[in-house]
């Protein structure tokens, strides 16, 4: 095996310039200061993709599918195309090539051609001088449909298909199966003193970004630009030059202001597609943006997944075994639903020390638009289902439901039994916090008022990349001279706040303010490649390779200010716009003076070594990972089922706090989200149709649903990640579900085993209680699933386990 | 973003004006208020009108009087934010005030018109949706060229719900409408302006118009309206249950009961009414009246949440607002 290159998890310290001036701290890292994008983002200066436009430009609609399930027999667009201020009209035939998220799924389409497969599915594209004729246009399409029986769920999905599968080439309508046993499961079960099973269903939800999907390109002089809300730049690079069929160095993808992702924005969109080809053909800027309904059809968000768990543990609470089965209805198409199915079974190994762990999953193609990641990506579905499965057993072994937690955490700078690799570890540290903060032990106790606890882990960034490679994930550019500071890198700002990141970190590198850096951003044209904004890992990987850059920068400029006051670099200051006795300016010129024009690079990619080496062991391992607590205190009505949370104390293992604004901006949004999905949000289907395809049916927590939240931060301060600091994009969602419904058990004494917890499934929990029967609302069965044989995969042994 | 379809922009001069406006297109004509329904209706091309009259300047409709007996007429096109902020209603009319304060958000308390919220068309989750989505499910008997009701497909009617939150506490505490047509002004009860058809919910002409809301003076009566939603503005009720009762000594001498949000109109419970008329307000009375008013309710599956809970629900509420008008306060969760 080669050598990993020197930038693959390279440790650029914890401090400004790793300590190689004197130092006062930190001047900017850790400042609670404003994002530098604040004032255009209130005051509605930013221009979003739906912002941009070009004279000339054309608006481009698309024809989308009635039918979940049909043969397209004929489409004729004879009348569209002739009329009047229509440009061009582009069918299925036209973009004949497949594309997808990651290398091995490459099942889409811009436009369907042979059949569609969901209600919303894109077949046809019509370009006309403005949006009004584009879509009276659409109306004179005839597309004529052999309509074929849907699959609706995943139960019916498992069965053998009644008329012919989804997809070509997929057994029956399975899309992914997965199996693996780390140590010896039957043997761990055999010695528990208790063992319990659970069956839950998580539902399916949009991302619900304010900002619909919009993109528009120009091709011109050879080249095609496209502009994009997109959050993956790179990756939609390299698809448009593939189905295009374009050189890489003819496409150039620019991804704007963006208005929200969380996931949704990560795949390459049809409309993407569509618009490029569009402009290469009739060489006008084309335009599309979605509507709200649109985006529902685009989707890509959160799977439903039923779920079965089963845990053996000896009479003290140590967990011996668990059994994990998962089963995920996907929609139509694979999106990134290989990741998706691993993710769902990765990380319960990363919070519990579980010495003998089986996971089987499974996922399935329905007629339903198609589910990808979505904040917390495959794994907020198994957090729910796990704690509150430790709830349950905890009231087995008749132990405090913390407690029985604590003594099976996971332990700073060690091994999973799957082979993840855990650094630093902050799990007791918010467990503390977030318990004394919230005074759970000493709760009030009266009916109709509960507090629920849960803990989680997630990954800083994924440990590889969507197409198989051992280039860098991250590359930075950083242009410094007479004229300023400019970083150039890949990364896309969707507002989490990245841009604010890289001006931090080498502004403190450089001893500057952060106004002082200019930040140009996720434009493949411009600037070096970032695999995108997913999976939490942009502040760890972008952070690092923007240090990398900057500290080069650093070091030259220091060499010059020793060499002119005669004193050794560790002898000088650097900070305050000053290296020593030079100013910036004349630190630079110096510098300019003798190397001639100051560039500098860098880059990053995760470690070699994180993981193990097992089919499926890809997903799951990242360079670090965070870890988060919540307690969540609410009101339940026992004669309603209506739930009011009063409070959340969330605790995060944030590794460092590069911003206190940032972190807690995200962690604010992170509850937001998770309360959504427990209480309100889902993507559900009525006559396989989407039952809620409009905001105002689409029920999602309004401001004045927003309960009081309280932000607790433990610092960590990671070996590897930049100056210490991990990820808070994710992480603090996870925990903040199920403690919503631990909390409600707290509250009335019955279970929720489903999520969201609607007070008609309170009711029903509670009636069943009343009939004398188990007082519980929840799905009943797993599925039957023709899982194979598990992959037995040696955990690390015991001396391998301290990393 | 959905966007208007084309229609040509009136402006009336006076209500004589409109009402000729209206007439001169034969049907084809809508009256705009604060828009905030019917904008939204014909973005999703449920509504078609070449035609909109704007009538949300005319002065006559932007008034609000009260006599001194409390007795208050608003003008149709007085806004809901307007009709809250107004002192004299607040210390006279605290019933119907209490129903306007939960509509909606401000933001549309602020477009949204009094007229217009006891006009709104009815409501249907089959049927408030995109041109699309409706192409997709085969349309239905509201709107467009479909044959059946999707949510009772057995059914020759309508079942569009009507879910304007003020219209039930208005014909609670007896309330009357003016309506302003060819044959001039007309008085009516507010309950006789509906009718139990989610096609055709309003008794009105095409070309008559809604100019004034009477609401009889109610000093020392007790009301109560609890709307039932899932988040703390903006939705609709799920259902609404409005009380207005007059006390003697703790003996119910007069009371009105009407639910919202149940129906294609708002459901006046006349013989719980009468049954509780005459007896003491205790907590069997208010069981035994709720038990009987939910009855009543036939909530179906084209609204928000499932329909079985909503139904139960309506006791709940009905129970509850009662007990508030009672005076033994139990509020609800939001
Ligand atoms: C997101 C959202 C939430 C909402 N929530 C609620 C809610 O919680 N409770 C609730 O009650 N309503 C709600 N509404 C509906 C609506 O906003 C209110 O009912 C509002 O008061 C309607 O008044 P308007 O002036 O905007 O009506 P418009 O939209 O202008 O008119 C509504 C209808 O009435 C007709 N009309 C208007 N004025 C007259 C008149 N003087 N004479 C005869 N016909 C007339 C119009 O032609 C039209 O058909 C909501 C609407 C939206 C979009």
């Amino acid at each position: 095996m080669r050598p990993p290159p020197p930038w693959a998890g390279r440790r650029l310290g914890t401090e400004p310039g790793d300590g190689d001036a004197l130092s006062d701290g930190f001047q900017v890292v850790g400042k609670a200061l404003p994002r530098l994008d604040a004032l255009g983002k209130v005051t509605g200066a930013t221009r979003y993709a739906d912002d941009l436009s070009w004279p000339g430009t054309l608006a481009c609609v698309l024809l989308r599918s009635p039918h979940p399930h049909a043969r397209i027999v004929a489409v004729d667009t004879a009348a569209a195309a002739a009329t009047k201020g229509v440009v061009a009209v582009l069918t299925g035939a036209d973009l004949p090539v497949r594309y997808g998220a990651i290398a091995t799924s490459q099942d889409e389409a811009a436009l369907a051609s042979d059949k569609v497969r969901y209600v919303g599915e894109p077949v046809v594209a019509v370009a006309a001088v403005d949006e009004v004729t584009a879509r009276e246009a659409t109306k004179k399409i005839a597309v004529d449909y052999e309509v074929l029986a849907p699959v609706s769920s995943i139960e019916q999905a498992l069965l053998a298909p009644a008329d012919e599968p989804i997809h070509e080439g997929t057994k029956g309508n399975i899309h992914r199966l997965a199996a693996l046993e780390f140590g010896d499961v039957d043997e761990g079960f055999a010695v528990a003193d208790v063992v319990r099973e659970d069956v839950f269903f998580y539902e399916g939800s949009n991302h619900l970004a304010m900002e619909e999907h919009s993109a528009t390109a120009i091709f011109a002089d050879g080249q095609l630009t496209l502009w994009s809300s997109t959050q993956a730049p790179h990756n939609l690079h390299r698809v448009l030059a593939k189905v295009l069929d374009l050189p890489m160095t003819r496409v150039r993808v620019v991804a704007t202001p963006h208005g929200g992702g969380f996931g949704g924005k990560v795949d390459p969109a049809a409309h993407e597609v569509v618009v490029s080809k569009l402009a290469v053909l009739t060489g006008r800027p084309v335009k599309c943006t979605l509507s709200r309904e649109e985006v529902f059809y685009n989707h890509r968000g959160r799977h439903p997944a039923l779920m079965w768990v089963r845990t053996g543990a000896a009479r003290d609470g140590q967990i011996t075994a668990m059994h994990f089965r998962v089963a995920l209805d996907g929609g139509a198409l694979a999106s990134l639903g290989a990741a998706t199915t691993y993710y769902t079974g990765a990380l319960q190994p990363a919070t519990y020390d579980i010495p003998a762990y089986r996971f089987e999953a499974c996922r399935v193609f329905t007629n339903k638009a198609p589910c990808g990641p979505k904040r917390g990506h495959g794994t907020p579905q198994p957090r729910f289902a796990l704690e509150i499965h430790l709830d349950k057993l905890a009231e087995d072994l008749g132990m405090d439901p913390v407690a029985l937690r604590r003594c099976n955490y996971v332990r700073p700078q060690s091994r999973t039994v799957n082979w993840l690799r855990i650094t630093s570890c902050g799990i007791e540290e918010v467990t503390e916090k977030v318990l004394a903060a919230s005074g759970f032990a000493t709760r009030s106790r009266r009916v109709g008022h509960g507090q629920g606890f849960a803990v989680s882990a997630y990954l800083c960034g994924a440990g590889f990349p969507m197409y198989p490679s051992q280039l860098p994930h991250s590359e930075v550019g950083l242009k410094v001279d007479r004229g300023g500071v400019t970083v150039f890198c890949g990364a896309t700002d969707i507002g989490q706040g990245s841009d604010t990141v890289l001006a931090t970190v080498v502004a403190e590198e450089l001893g500057l303010d952060r106004a002082d850096v200019r930040v140009v951003t996720a434009d493949t044209g411009l600037t070096p490649v970032d695999l995108g904004s997913y999976s939490s890992r942009v502040t760890f990987m972008a952070g690092n390779a923007a240090i990398d850059a900057a500290r080069k920068i650093r070091t030259l400029l220091l060499e010059e200010a020793a060499r002119t006051s005669g004193l050794l670099a560790h002898e000088l200051r650097v900070g305050d716009g000053r290296f020593g006795p030079l100013s910036f300016e004349q630190a630079v010129e110096a510098a300019e003076e003798r190397h001639g024009a100051l560039s500098a690079s860098g880059s990053y990619a995760p470690p070699p070594g994180i993981s193990g080496e097992f089919r499926g062991s890809a997903v799951g391992p990242g360079p670090a990972y965070t870890y988060s607590a919540a307690v969540v205190d609410l009101d339940a009505d026992p004669t309603t089922g209506e739930v009011l949370v009063h409070k959340v104390w969330v605790a995060h293992d944030i590794g460092r706090l590069l911003n206190p604004v940032l972190v807690r901006g995200q962690m604010d949004g992170n509850v937001y989200m998770a309360l959504a999905e427990a209480l309100m949000e889902s993507q559900t289907y009525r006559k396989d149709l989407l039952h809620h395809p409009s905001v105002l049916e689409y029920k999602t927590p309004l401001a004045t649903d927003m309960p009081a939240i309280e932000h607790l931060y433990v610092e960590t301060i990671d070996p590897e990640g930049p100056y210490g600091a991990k990820e808070v994009g994710q992480g603090p969602f996870l925990p903040v579900v199920p403690a919503v419904v631990s909390a409600i058990h707290d509250a009335l004494g019955v279970w929720v085993d489903e999520v969201p917890v609607t007070p008609e499934k309170i009711l029903r929990a509670l009636d069943a209680r009343d009939r004398g029967a188990l007082g519980r609302a929840g799905p009943k069965r797993f599925p039957a699933v023709p899982f194979p044989p598990c992959i037995k995969v040696e955990p690390p042994h015991a001396a391998t386990a301290r990393v | 973003m959905l966007r208007l379809p084309a229609f040509e922009h009136l402006r009336a001069e006076s209500v004589r004006d409109a009402a000729g406006m209206l007439a001169d297109h034969g049907g084809t004509a809508r009256l705009l208020a604060g828009g905030t329904d019917l904008l939204a209706k014909m973005k999703r091309r449920q509504v078609m009108p070449d035609a909109l009259v704007g009538i949300g300047h005319l002065a006559p409709l932007r008034e609000v009087r009260v006599a001194p007996s409390g007795a208050a007429e608003l003008g149709a096109a007085v806004t809901l934010a307007e009709a809250l902020a107004d002192r004299r209603l607040a210390a006279d009319q605290p019933g119907y005030l209490e129903a306007v304060g939960v509509v909606s958000s401000p933001a549309l308390r602020n477009a949204g018109t009094i007229g217009g919220n006891l006009c709104v068309d009815t409501r249907c989750n089959y049927n408030d949706m995109t041109e699309e989505w409706r192409h997709a499910v085969g349309y239905c008997l509201k709107t467009g060229c479909g044959e059946r009701c999707q949510v009772a497909a057995s059914s020759p009617r309508c079942w569009a719900i009507f879910s304007s939150d003020t219209a039930p506490m208005a014909i609670a505490l007896g309330a009357t409408v003016v309506v302003w047509g060819a044959e001039g002004e007309r008085e009516l009860p507010l309950g006789t302006l509906y009718a139990d058809d989610g096609k055709a919910h309003l008794q009105l002409g095409p070309a008559e118009i809604l100019t004034a809301l009477r609401l009889p003076a109610r000093r020392g009566w007790r009301v109560a309206y609890e709307k039932l939603r899932r988040r703390s503005a903006v939705d609709f009720p799920l259902a609404g249950a409005a009380v207005a009762l007059e006390l003697d000594g703790d003996v119910v001498a007069a009371c009105r009961l009407v639910l919202g949000a149940v129906a294609s109109h708002p459901v006046e419970l006349h013989d719980v009414a009468q049954a509780l008329t005459g007896r003491r307000l205790d907590d069997e009375a208010i069981e035994e009246a709720a038990t009987a008013g939910a009855r009543l309710a036939k909530p179906l599956d084209n609204s928000d949440l499932n329909y079985v809970w909503r139904k139960r629900m309506v006791k709940v509420i009905l129970e509850r607002a009662l007990r508030r008008a009672a005076g033994a306060d139990r509020g609800r969760l939001r």
